[in-house]
Parts: C-alpha cells; sequence; structure tokens
C-alpha cells in the first residue's frame, strides 16, 4: 500500500510541487521556540476565517437577499432548516470572536514589535485584512435586515455624505438608492458573500507568503536566523512548524472553541452585544430608533467619529478621525523607532504609552455602546467644559491619548532607556 | 513550567471570554417575569392565552403550529384546541385581518409577535401587559405604564378589569415634592389580580419559548459540546507534551 502510495506522490510531485510545498510551509518551515499565547491567535483567525466561510456557505442556501424576505428567511434558518440555528449562531457568533481574536493578534504583534524591519509587508498586508474585514463585518451586518442593520447601515453610509464635494455622490453610488432599500441590500449581499471573501483569502495568501519568507518574530524580538547549525543551515532556535505548532496549536484551538461555544450554546446574544435585541424587529424605514450604536467591535472608532466637533458645520473631520484611527495602524513600523523590538527590552517610557494606548481603546470601546449622554453632564459652573456631556469629555480626552500614541511615536521611542537585547532567545 | 502552562491557557480564556464582562445594563422599571422555560404546563396554558387572545390582530408568521409539539401537545390535541379558522397544523399562525384595516383601525399594524420577546424581553412583556389603565384622552380608551400613547387597547382587560392611574404628591427627605404614579384596580374583570398575573406570566414564558423554539435543544447540546470538547483539550494537552518533551 504504502508502495503505490509512494508511487502516487512521486507522480503528483513530478507535476505539482507538492512536498516541496509541505517542507517550505510546514515540515522546515522554522519557528522559533519560544513562541507564548500571544502566539496562538493567528491560527484562530486563520480557524474563524474558516468557519465563517463554511457557515457563510450554509446560510447562504437558505438566505433570501430581499427586502420583503430577508427578516424572515433568518427566522426561518432559526426554526425551520435543519441545525440551521446552530449555523447562524455558528456565524454571528464567529463575526464577534473574529474580532476578539484579531485584535489580540494586533496586539500581539504592538508588544513585540512584529511590524517592525523585515516585517513590514506582513504588518500592511495585516491592516488591509483587519480593513477588509470590517468591510466585511459592516456589509454582514446588513443583511438580517433588522432595526439595527438598517439604521446602522444608514448613519456610516450617510458618513460619506461629509466628503466634501464628492461625498453625497459617493453615498448614493454606495447604497444605490436614496435611502438603505432592497437595492442597498442585494450589492451588500454581494460584496459580504463574494467580493469581500475574495479580496480577504488573496490577503490572507499574502500575509502567509510574506510570513514565511522572512520568517516568524517571537517573544524576545530576535531574528533566529542569525544563529544557524552551519551544517544544516537550521536556525539553532527554530523548531519545525509540524509537528511542534501544529500540535500546540491544537491545544489553543480546544480552549477556544470552549469559550466559543459557551458563548454560542449559553448566551449567542452576549447580553445584547453580539445579537442586538432591536435587530429582531424588522427593519422599517419610517422609525428610527432612539439609540443608534455599532456593534461592538466597531465602537472604538465611531466614539472617535462622535468626539471629534463639528468644524465649519461639517461632519468631515469626524469622518477622517475615525477612518485615519483605523489606517494609522499601518504606518507603525515606520513610527517606531526604538533599537528593540519587544516590550521585554523596552523602556518605561514606551510601556506607560502602550498602557494609555489600551485604556484609551477599551473606554472609547465601551463609549461608543452608550448615548453620549451616558454620565450626564458637567455642571454650568465648571469652567471650561461646564454643560458639556461628560462622556463626550472623556471620550475627546482619549481619542487625543490614542492619536498621541502613534504621533509621539518617534519620539518616545527614540528617547526611552532599552534593556540589552539577547543574541540568542530565551526560554 | 507545567503550571506556568495552565496559568497561561487561562489567561488565554480569559482574554477570549472579555466581552463576557461588558454586559448591558437596562435600567427601566419593569417588573421581573416570573417565567419557567420549563414548566411544560405553563407553556400549553401560555400558547392557549396567545392563540385565543394575540393571534386576532397579531401574526406569529414565523411560528408553525405543530412546532408546539416542543410543548408535549400532540398534533391531535393542537388541532382540536387551537386551530379555529380551518388552518392546517402545520401551517404558520398567520392573521385574518388585513394589514389595511389594522392601520384603519389602530392607526398602525399590529406587529408580528414571533421574535417580539427577544426584541423586548420577558419582563418588558410581563410588566406592559400589566401596564394598561383607561385614559379617556387616547382614541381606544386605553394608556400604558411602560409604552406610553400605546396604539394598542387592552385585549385582557375582561380577564384583569379595569385600572387607573392614581397620581399621590410625595414629599421626600428633603422636603422636595414628587408625582408617583400607581395603578389601581377600579373595576375587577373575571381574575383576581394574583390569577391574572399567572395568566400573563404564562403568556410571557409561552412568548419568549415562540420567540427561540430551538433553545433548549440549543442548552442541552451545549452541554454535550462542552463535555467533549473537554476532553479534546486534554488529549491534545497531552499530546502537544508528548511531542515537546525534548524542545528546551
Amino acid at each position: 500500500m504504502s508502495k503505490y502510495l509512494t508511487g502516487l506522490l512521486g507522480w503528483v510531485d513530478e507535476r505539482f510541487p507538492l512536498t516541496a510545498n509541505v517542507k517550505a510551509h510546514l515540515t522546515e518551515y522554522y519557528a522559533p521556540k519560544n513562541f507564548n499565547f500571544w502566539y496562538f491567535f493567528g491560527s484562530l483567525a486563520l480557524l474563524v476565517l474558516v468557519l465563517q466561510i463554511v457557515t457563510g456557505i450554509f446560510l447562504t442556501m437558505n438566505y433570501k437577499p430581499d427586502a420583503e424576505l430577508a427578516f424572515a428567511s433568518v427566522e426561518y434558518i432559526m426554526r425551520d432548516v435543519s441545525w440551521g440555528w446552530l449555523i447562524r449562531y455558528m456565524h454571528s457568533t464567529g463575526a464577534s470572536m473574529f474580532f476578539v481574536v484579531v485584535y489580540l493578534h494586533m496586539f500581539r504583534g504592538l508588544i513585540y514589535g512584529s511590524y517592525r524591519n523585515p516585517r513590514e509587508l506582513i504588518w500592511l498586508f495585516g491592516v488591509a485584512i483587519f480593513l477588509c474585514l470590517m468591510g466585511e463585518a459592516f456589509f454582514g451586518y446588513l443583511l438580517p435586515w433588522g432595526q439595527m442593520s438598517y439604521w446602522g447601515a444608514q448613519v456610516i453610509i450617510n458618513l460619506f455624505t461629509s466628503i466634501p464635494f464628492i461625498g453625497p455622490d459617493i453615498s448614493l453610488w454606495l447604497r444605490g438608492d436614496y435611502m438603505v432599500s432592497d437595492a442597498t441590500l442585494n450589492r451588500f449581499f454581494a460584496f459580504h458573500v463574494i467580493a469581500l471573501p475574495l479580496v480577504l483569502l488573496g490577503l490572507v495568501a499574502a500575509h502567509l507568503v510574506a510570513l514565511h519568507e522572512v520568517g516568524s518574530n517571537n517573544p524576545d524580538g530576535v531574528e533566529i536566523k542569525k544563529h544557524k547549525d552551519p551544517v544544516t543551515h537550521v536556525p539553532l532556535d527554530g523548531i519545525p512548524f509540524h509537528p511542534y505548532y501544529t500540535v500546540k496549536d491544537i491545544v489553543g484551538v480546544s480552549v477556544f472553541l470552549i469559550v466559543f461555544s459557551a458563548i454560542l450554546f449559553f448566551a449567542p446574544e452576549m447580553g445584547g452585544y453580539f445579537l442586538e435585541a432591536n435587530n429582531f424587529i424588522p427593519a422599517d424605514p419610517l422609525k428610527t430608533p432612539s439609540h443608534i450604536a455599532p456593534v461592538w467591535y466597531f465602537t472604538p472608532y465611531y466614539s472617535i467619529l462622535r468626539a471629534v466637533p463639528p468644524i465649519l458645520n461639517s461632519q468631515f473631520p469626524g469622518v477622517a478621525a475615525m477612518g485615519l484611527s483605523v489606517v494609522i495602524f499601518a504606518l507603525l513600523p515606520w513610527l517606531d523607532r526604538s533599537p528593540v523590538k519587544s516590550i521585554r527590552y523596552r523602556g518605561p517610557i514606551y510601556k506607560t504609552w502602550l498602557a494609555l494606548f489600551v485604556v484609551s481603546f477599551l473606554i472609547l470601546g465601551y463609549l461608543g455602546t452608550e448615548p453620549s449622554n451616558v454620565w450626564g453632564v458637567f455642571d454650568t459652573g465648571t469652567p471650561v467644559v461646564g454643560g458639556a456631556d461628560r462622556a463626550t469629555v472623556v471620550a475627546r480626552i482619549f481619542t487625543a491619548v490614542y492619536f498621541l500614541f502613534f504621533i509621539l511615536m518617534p519620539w518616545y521611542t527614540k528617547i526611552d532607556k532599552t534593556k540589552p537585547v539577547p543574541e540568542r532567545v530565551t526560554a | 513550567m507545567k503550571g506556568a502552562a495552565v496559568k497561561k491557557l487561562l489567561v488565554v480564556a480569559g482574554l477570549l471570554a472579555w466581552p463576557f464582562f461588558a454586559l448591558a445594563n437596562e435600567s427601566a422599571h419593569l417588573d421581573r417575569a416570573p417565567i419557567d422555560p420549563n414548566n411544560q404546563a405553563s407553556l400549553q396554558r401560555g400558547a392557549k392565552t396567545f392563540v385565543n387572545y394575540c393571534l386576532n390582530c397579531h401574526s406569529a408568521s414565523y411560528m408553525r403550529y405543530n412546532r408546539l409539539t416542543d410543548l408535549g401537545l400532540s398534533e391531535a390535541q393542537i388541532k382540536a384546541n387551537l386551530l379555529f379558522a380551518g388552518e392546517k397544523v402545520g401551517d404558520t399562525m398567520a392573521v385574518v385581518m388585513p394589514k389595511k384595516d389594522a392601520k384603519a383601525w389602530f392607526g398602525t399594524a399590529p406587529p408580528d409577535l414571533s421574535v417580539e420577546a427577544r426584541a423586548r424581553g420577558a419582563d418588558w412583556l410581563y410588566s406592559y401587559l400589566r401596564g394598561f389603565y383607561r385614559d379617556d384622552t387616547r382614541p381606544t380608551g386605553w394608556n400604558n405604564t411602560v409604552y406610553d400613547k400605546v396604539a394598542m387597547p387592552h385585549a385582557l382587560w375582561q380577564l384583569q378589569g379595569q385600572q387607573v392611574l392614581k397620581a399621590e404628591e410625595k414629599l421626600d427627605a428633603h422636603g422636595a415634592k414628587s408625582e408617583a404614579h400607581t395603578l389601581v384596580l377600579d373595576k375587577p374583570g373575571s381574575l383576581s389580580p394574583s390569577e391574572y398575573d399567572a395568566v400573563v406570566a404564562d403568556l410571557v414564558n409561552y412568548m419568549v419559548y415562540m420567540s427561540e423554539p430551538a433553545k433548549n435543544q440549543r442548552l442541552q447540546l451545549g452541554v454535550i459540546v462542552l463535555f467533549f470538547l473537554g476532553l479534546l483539550f486534554v488529549v491534545a494537552y497531552y499530546l502537544k507534551k508528548e511531542f515537546w518533551k525534548d524542545i528546551h
């Protein structure tokens, strides 16, 4: 039997580089041996991507992209399709967990300097994946055609209206109508099920090809390729991705699936954060909900949008700030001037800024889920901020901190006191 | 090292679960609905009230009659007790009243109630159905403490009777005046207040079930899935340890 299989493999290898690719990307791809738990999230993101595609295919078999039928078809999936409720909850939980995993994956990049030379392109592909994912989530969120779907899309598309000169035409072009309607639903469906997934898969492939070209960073931020075995040319601190990291990732996957299933089976609405109560009311163009908030993974940026005051009666500065707050990640490889990569050898100034950034992100994220008067207003007698919404003032402060983390980075990373970096990875 | 690895896994689990800690807190003055999704008798009574009272104006067009077999009813029982207008047992709970007429009579078409419990919450429904009071300024003669100026008249008034809203001036500890509103039963209905509350609780129990009929199956399956994944984790953990024992 094995003789025939080897023969078959040889036949394939003469026509397609199968063994060569398995070696290059798995059995002879050497990854640093000191990966810690932050390094689970890349493979987990890939897992969720596959999960979303597979569950998405099954949802598409029963979903109707039609303003008259969309809401009912989702309920049909929840009730009459065999295991439809499970597929739908996997997809809705997967959407939120995708962002949880990707945010943690990005944070790993921040703390260990994974965006630094020679991994700038990996990082740029990653930022593109993140942007694409946001688009994918936004388009997908319209499809259940509930009140939040509808009004969320309405609000976001209207943001484009504020772009000077071309704004109104752009939003009309996106919507395909003067208001969010059947035409919008149809094109969002097309974007969600084919256009963006194609781009996403291409970018993920590019992200991985670039990663396997330069090799993975590690918690010490040292290059394992600097010290190779003189005979085999294998990095001394490297171990084959397969089987070492494949078996390790299975452990990560099982823990992740436990958390994922706990949400899916016992709290699929996640207290209204993964599935919002208002989205169980069918879209009604004539009834605006009293409080429109995006899904939790967009709320930090939404807070930034609300925090920037209109200038010359134009909302554009807020919209621009929101866009910039996402795109600015792409500049990190060139903003960071520290001689070291990993947080392990960075000084206190960088650590403080990073902590401030994380706090800003979380507070902005929280405030984005609430109406801007959630904390009431300052007394009119208070100097400077008298009469203003407390939450808005706080959001403004943390929006400033969010951007200063990036803008001041060239300066504070240069003056920070760093520790000596070891030659080889530490245990 | 072993302890550290386990600790790390716990941290991962904690990080993945962080949205759990960001749960919403709505702070409206709603009474807690005393419902028990495992009480089949209550669900059956609720289904009966729903079909008899709600379904005349509201539809539940995503809910099929024969799904009620979930509640321990046979198809023959469903046909005999809940189908009145020649529907088939596999039909959804539609409403005969045309939308146009409904709009003319009530000002707005009564919403479909299939997933109303997921949109509003059980406590809201429980408080709302007990919050109707007479208000002659309203076209229907009814108003509601939970949903001000609601278009819907009190469909269960024969059971509950008629409530009125009594305003009382109150002085708080600082001597400031405030108005407190309390619902007072003006004309009793065919049920006592506690009997009426029980009927509403059954109805809400049913509406919560109807909003997600697969919920019971979901919870049961969840336990099995988590048990399996727990086993998978143990196997994966020791497999990893075995493979990694020569990596230092």
